[in-house]
């Protein structure tokens, strides 16, 4: 995974090199689209070959439920204090 | 809204041909995401590298905008830290890293799959997709109960891109730029911060 890491950390350098390029920035942009295509699909396909994961959908789903519900509760909460605290008070 | 249907789309797709046999089995043996994975994340990188505007937000952004980001993340570590102790299948690791994908779940399902397998991938998926619906049919409830800040935490990554359309409608222009802020900061620690956090 660093591999990936260093990766992306070498496209961001490249793409603030070639940021004034807008054809190619298109054509990028782009090309993101259809690799997140690809390799949903292929997890899609790896998800679907694997019984194990096949069988416990439901509850695998329940958790993924429980967990968003976990996460945008409690950053709601806290952004409420920030925004009292930091950002309505020097209006 | 309409990207996301395309996306889960193609991997309703991918899960149908493989439960029915359609695929051959070397697609499935020769795992070919890894390096499809490189490629996406190499083009992520030069997307967020040229992305002018993100850029220019970043650089005259004022101190107390990195709280937005801030808030998120300890919210969200908080939060499904809390949840993963009621859940038995689901380590405290494993939902910290379900929960730092924040919003952005086509990058943290692949690359939550790829180190910890698919099982862990689908449950980053769908936590992930949830918290982009529940942004784009919230906001509204959300500004007005909990703050102009409310969907920018709850959209996490997808505050720069998916919901920021609805996030403007409802908090405004001087709002919009936090919201691209705060998603720009996120979406580039989505993959940082989910490996660090399943390999250490």
């Amino acid at each position: 995974m660093f591999t990936v890491l260093t990766i992306m950390s070498a496209g961001i350098i490249l793409g603030y090199l070639v940021r004034n390029k807008i054809e190619l920035i298109k054509y990028v942009d782009h090309a993101i689209r259809v690799s997140i295509y690809l390799l949903l699909f292929l997890l899609g396909i790896s998800v679907g070959a694997n019984r194990t994961v096949m069988d416990n959908l439901g509850s695998l789903g329940f958790n993924a439920l429980l967990l968003a519900a976990g996460a945008v509760a409690s950053s709601v909460g806290l952004s409420y204090l920030t925004y009292k605290m930091f950002f309505v008070t020097d209006k | 809204m309409k990207n996301s249907l395309v996306i889960v789309g193609f991997f309703a797709l991918g899960v149908i041909l493989a439960v029915t046999s359609l695929v051959p089995d070397a697609i499935i043996k020769n795992d070919l995401s890894a390096y499809a994975l490189y490629l996406l994340m190499f083009l992520v990188g030069i997307g967020i590298g040229a992305d002018k505007k993100a850029w220019e937000i970043l650089k005259n952004a004022k101190l107390k905008i990195v709280l937005v980001p801030i808030t998120v993340i300890i919210g969200t570590m908080v939060g499904v830290a809390f949840i993963s102790v009621f859940l038995k299948d689901i380590s405290l690791r494993e939902s910290l890293a379900v929960g730092a994908g924040f919003g952005y779940y086509s990058l943290s399902s692949i690359f939550i799959g790829q180190i910890s397998g698919q099982a862990l991938g689908v449950v980053a998926l769908i936590s992930n997709i949830s918290r982009e619906i529940i942004t784009l049919l919230g906001t509204p409830l959300l500004v007005r109960y909990f703050g102009k800040l409310a969907p920018i935490a709850s959209g996490g990554a997808t505050a720069m891109d998916t919901t920021l359309p609805i996030i403007t409608k409802f908090t405004g222009k001087e709002y919009a730029i936090i919201s691209v802020f705060s998603g720009v900061v996120l979406t580039i620690l989505v993959p940082f911060l989910v490996t660090f956090i399943l390999k250490f």
